[in-house]
């Protein structure tokens, strides 16, 4: 049995990316639907945290919420005039839309639904069955080359990180 | 006698082969030339020593009781496919190899001189070098052969050489395709040999000259009466083998790429398509005599093949222009004539034949002196080209006075090959022809007339050559004699031809290796003299002054001269079967179900793929989300497909 | 009540499903890429998902997600490069007038 509080920050946390999903991609201004998916972010990091992972929330706070949302709020600005919105989606385009995500949806709640293997433990019992992630512990995950140790990939996102800072400009560039 | 000078004879021409072949770019052509040269008559030395320790030393190896053995130097194995099937590398001594050593060494170190001189202004002139070396290598490496194999690698080895010496002059056409054309028709018949060697030795479990030719009665018993089309197979094998020998040979019907390997320096058609290569298919046969003399269809075979083209390859050199090609024509009758020579031989003694072997020696002899008389010619005929710039004898005439060392040496060749007492052809063909009458009188009467002709058209050429009438260009380019590099050869084979007949040849070379004392047959030597001596008159009186008889008579049968003149119209023959019926028809049909079955099975793939891509190019429309559809369908479909399979 | 694994994933599959709705329906190459955060988001959610309920005893999805998080800020950053390049050069952003790149 899981706290009451537990419980009424998840509901929050679900109800919160639910809506502000479905807000940010039928909403016709631009900028709102970043804010709306500023809003989803920080709900899932809501969800991280309550799972337990505090850390990774954040991360997803700090890069997600944070870098990625300041350059879309830029990339809006740059390319639309305020009070700008977008046309109106004709029904067409929006029926086959809700249709393939609907159909989509559908197909993955049934397989979530019927898998047995997704039964059984609660919350609770996952956390306490393990000791919480410590600091210490992912640093090293990130500096070691042994087996779950991740040098490796590490230093390979640092090399794309590079790669696209300089292509970001290249690209971006004036010519 | 140890293995070195056995290997040396063979190391030495393909060294220098190497040499002159990678580093001739960076030589004179007075180093390439003096390096073939002394590299040659050190192997000329050395082969000679071979023969005379081989004939002389009275080595147990080499003569037991006064008969002459067999005897392989070395012999190793060089590919062993299976158990049975082992190929080696050898060198066999007996008195026919020992014999050829000494012409091939000599008439190659003959050749060598000339060429020096010959070749002078010549481009590619260590190219040429090279290929001689080559050319000797191949030819002792196929006379030594201890096994058929091995003489069948040589062979091809032999025939290389020949299509790179034909076609040396590369930048002339005629040079291009007559090297093609022997090349071909060689290896058309090297098919037939080919076949023959497999066929023998699938039978006998070996390629091996001593372990076939010892005991021919077993080797025949191993086919233990297997036949083929109405023929035993060990006829068949003989016979393919021996179309080798027809090709190598240039026997009739296989013989017409030999007049046109005449495109070919001259001094290589002295040692390659006169003295040499072309009687390595009567080597051939003389190797496997025994075996030939088992098999009495083939034997009858090779007799009727030779007799047929002996009297063809006359009858055409009548009525050659182009003196080497009378040349040509002449060594194709000379080698047919060895051919029946050999086929009127027996292997054993017979009642009422006072020497049943005597064909088989009388060819030797003859392959011998003629090796020296028509080398011989040929370098005469290439002195007087290399005097006149032309290969035609319309050209020539009245040469005599200014040419008297040329003169005398081609006169002494004509009578050598006319077989006039004391030179060396008389002897040769008269033992030969002794052979021929005491098989049947038939063969004896015909090749009677066949040298008959040879007389005839030898001095038929020796007089438009040297007599008839002087060519009125000559005040303007005074022919010469040629420089002392090709005169030397002449002079040398002159000497031998005079000479040659008197070696007691019986002593060395016979069927079964015991000596033999030649004795001259009075009546046939008397025919074939007087017949000769008629032939040779009738010449002088058509040719040595210029008249109008050659046109009279010429034109008694103008449709027999004109069709001998265009030698009975074989390559026409050829062209006709190749280009009408196996191009036209055979290899047409066969390029139409090529065009229209297979390139089309092919076409028609590559157009249903492009007809499909453009009908269903539209799909890629460049509308991103158009393609997220398709994707989301995929996706959705395969979770259903992994429902369903999971239920 | 226990929160079990389901809890989670039903949220995660409604933002999938609205960022694919976003995805095929609007136009405009930022909304598009928003809902493309949108689905790459509710990605990260299952890998996280998944580790805590199944594996609790590794981080292997908790590692998975941040190195997805560091691949997207790059994917974003040239994205958006991308769109202000597109932006100059044919004056707005709207992906019906982008469709050059076919047969």
């Amino acid at each position: 049995m899981d706290s009451v509080g537990n419980i009424i920050m998840y509901f929050v946390a679900a109800i919160v990316i639910v809506f502000f999903s479905i807000k940010a991609v039928t909403t016709r201004k631009i900028l709102r639907a970043a804010t709306y998916l500023l809003f989803v972010l920080l709900g899932t990091a809501v969800l991280y945290f309550q799972l337990g992972y505090q850390f990774l929330g954040g991360v997803q706070i700090a890069v997600y919420a944070g870098g990625i949302m300041v350059l879309f709020v830029f990339a809006i600005l740059l390319t639309h005039k305020p009070n700008e919105n977008s046309g109106i989606i004709d029904s067409h385009r929006r029926l086959l839309g809700i249709l393939v995500s609907a159909g989509g949806a559908v197909v993955l709640l049934l397989a979530i639904f019927f898998m047995p293997l997704l039964d059984g433990a609660s919350l609770l019992d996952c956390l306490s069955a393990s000791e919480p992630i410590t600091m210490k512990e992912i640093g090293e995950a990130f500096t070691g080359s042994d087996r779950f140790q991740y040098l490796l990939p590490f230093e390979a996102i640092s090399v794309l990180l590079l790669a696209c800072i300089i292509g970001g400009v290249t690209v971006a560039r004036k010519s | 006698m140890g293995i070195t000078l056995p290997i040396l004879i063979l190391a030495i021409p393909v060294t220098m082969f190497l040499i002159l072949g990678i580093g001739g770019v960076k030589m004179s052509r007075k180093l390439a030339g003096v390096l073939g040269i002394i590299a040659n008559g050190t192997l000329a030395v050395i082969a000679y020593t071979v023969a005379f320790t081989y004939f002389f030393s009275g080595d147990p190896n080499f003569i037991v009781d006064g008969v002459r053995q067999q005897f392989q130097v070395f012999d190793v194995t060089w590919l062993a496919f299976t158990q049975t099937l082992v190929v080696n590398i050898g060198f066999l001594l007996d008195p026919i190899s020992a014999m050829m050593l000494v012409v091939i060494t000599t008439i190659s170190f003959m050749v060598h001189l000339y060429s020096w001189g010959y070749m002078e202004h010549e481009g590619g002139f260590q190219r040429y070098y090279a290929f001689l070396a080559l050319f000797t290598f191949s030819m002792l490496g196929l006379v030594v052969a201890t096994n058929i194999f091995q003489m069948y690698i040589f062979w091809e080895l032999v025939g290389v050489s020949s299509y790179l010496l034909i076609g040396f002059f590369y930048k002339l056409p005629s040079a291009v395709s007559a090297s093609k054309k022997a090349f071909i028709v060689t290896r058309f018949a090297d098919l037939g040999f080919l076949i023959g060697i497999l066929i023998l030795s699938y039978y006998t479990d070996t390629f091996n000259f001593v372990k076939l030719t010892n005991n021919p009665e077993s080797v025949l018993a191993t086919f233990s009466g297997a036949t083929f089309m109405g023929a035993s197979v060990m006829t068949w094998a003989m016979v393919l083998i021996f179309t080798g020998g027809m090709g190598k040979s240039a026997m009739m019907p296989l013989h017409i790429w030999l007049p046109d390997a005449m495109e070919g320096p001259t001094p290589v058609s002295a040692l390659i398509h006169a003295a040499t290569m072309v009687v390595a298919g009567v080597y051939l046969v003389a190797r496997m005599f025994p075996l030939y003399c088992i098999v009495d269809a083939s034997l009858t075979f090779v007799a009727v093949v030779g007799a047929i083209t002996a009297f063809y390859a006359a009858v055409v050199a009548c009525t050659q222009i182009d003196i080497k090609r009378v040349l040509a024509f002449s060594t194709i009758s000379q080698i047919a004539f060895m051919m029946v020579s050999l086929a009127c031989a027996y292997d054993k003694p017979v009642e009422g034949v006072h020497y049943a072997g005597l064909g088989y020696m009388a060819g030797m002899f003859h392959l011998f002196t003629h090796a020296m008389f028509k080398a011989l010619l040929f370098l005469g005929a290439g002195a007087l080209i290399h005097a006149v710039h032309s290969n035609n004898y319309t050209e020539m005439g009245g040469l005599r006075k200014y040419m008297p060392i040329t003169h005398w040496t081609f006169l002494i060749g004509c009578l050598a090959i006319a077989g006039i007492w004391p030179f060396a052809g008389f002897f040769s063909k008269d033992e030969m022809l002794a052979a021929m009458f005491s098989r049947h009188w038939f063969w004896g009467a015909w090749m009677t007339m066949v040298a008959g002709l040879t007389a005839f058209y030898m001095f038929r050429l020796y007089f438009m050559i040297f007599w008839w009438e002087e060519n009125p260009k000559y005040k303007e380019h005074t022919p010469h004699d040629a420089p002392w590099q090709m005169s030397v050869p002449l002079i040398f084979l002159a000497a031998v031809s005079c000479v040659a007949g008197f070696i007691p040849f019986g002593e060395f070379v016979t069927y079964n290796g015991e000596p033999y004392h030649i004795h001259i047959d009075g009546a046939t030597a008397a025919t074939s003299i007087t017949v000769a001596v008629l032939a040779i008159v009738l010449a002088t009186v058509m040719y040595r002054k210029k008249n109008s008889l050659p046109t009279k008579v010429k034109n008694i049968w103008p449709g027999l001269w004109t069709a001998a003149h265009h030698r009975f119209y074989w390559d026409e023959m050829y062209m006709f079967v190749t280009h009408k019926i196996i191009f036209g028809i055979i290899c047409k049909s066969i390029a139409w179900f090529d065009r229209h079955v297979i390139d089309a099975t092919m076409d028609m793939f590559a157009k249903v793929t492009q007809k499909t891509s453009y009908a269903i190019r539209g799909m890629q429309s460049g509308t991103i989300q158009t393609y997220v559809y398709w994707y989301f369908a995929g996706a959705v479909l395969l979770a259903a497909i992994t429902w369903i399979c999971l239920i | 009540m226990d929160l079990s694994i389901l809890w989670y994933l039903v949220p995660s599959v409604i933002m999938l499903a609205c960022g694919v709705y976003g995805f095929v329906t609007r136009k405009n190459l930022i909304a598009i890429l928003i809902s493309l955060e949108l689905m790459l988001n509710s990605a990260d959610l299952n890998f996280v998902v998944f580790n805590r309920f199944l594996f609790p005893g590794s981080m292997d999805g908790m590692v998975f997600t941040l190195f997805a998080i560091a691949i997207a800020a790059a994917e974003t950053a040239i994205a958006i490069a991308i769109i202000i390049n597109i932006y100059r050069s044919i004056g707005n952003t709207d992906i019906t007038e982008i469709n050059k790149m076919k047969f």
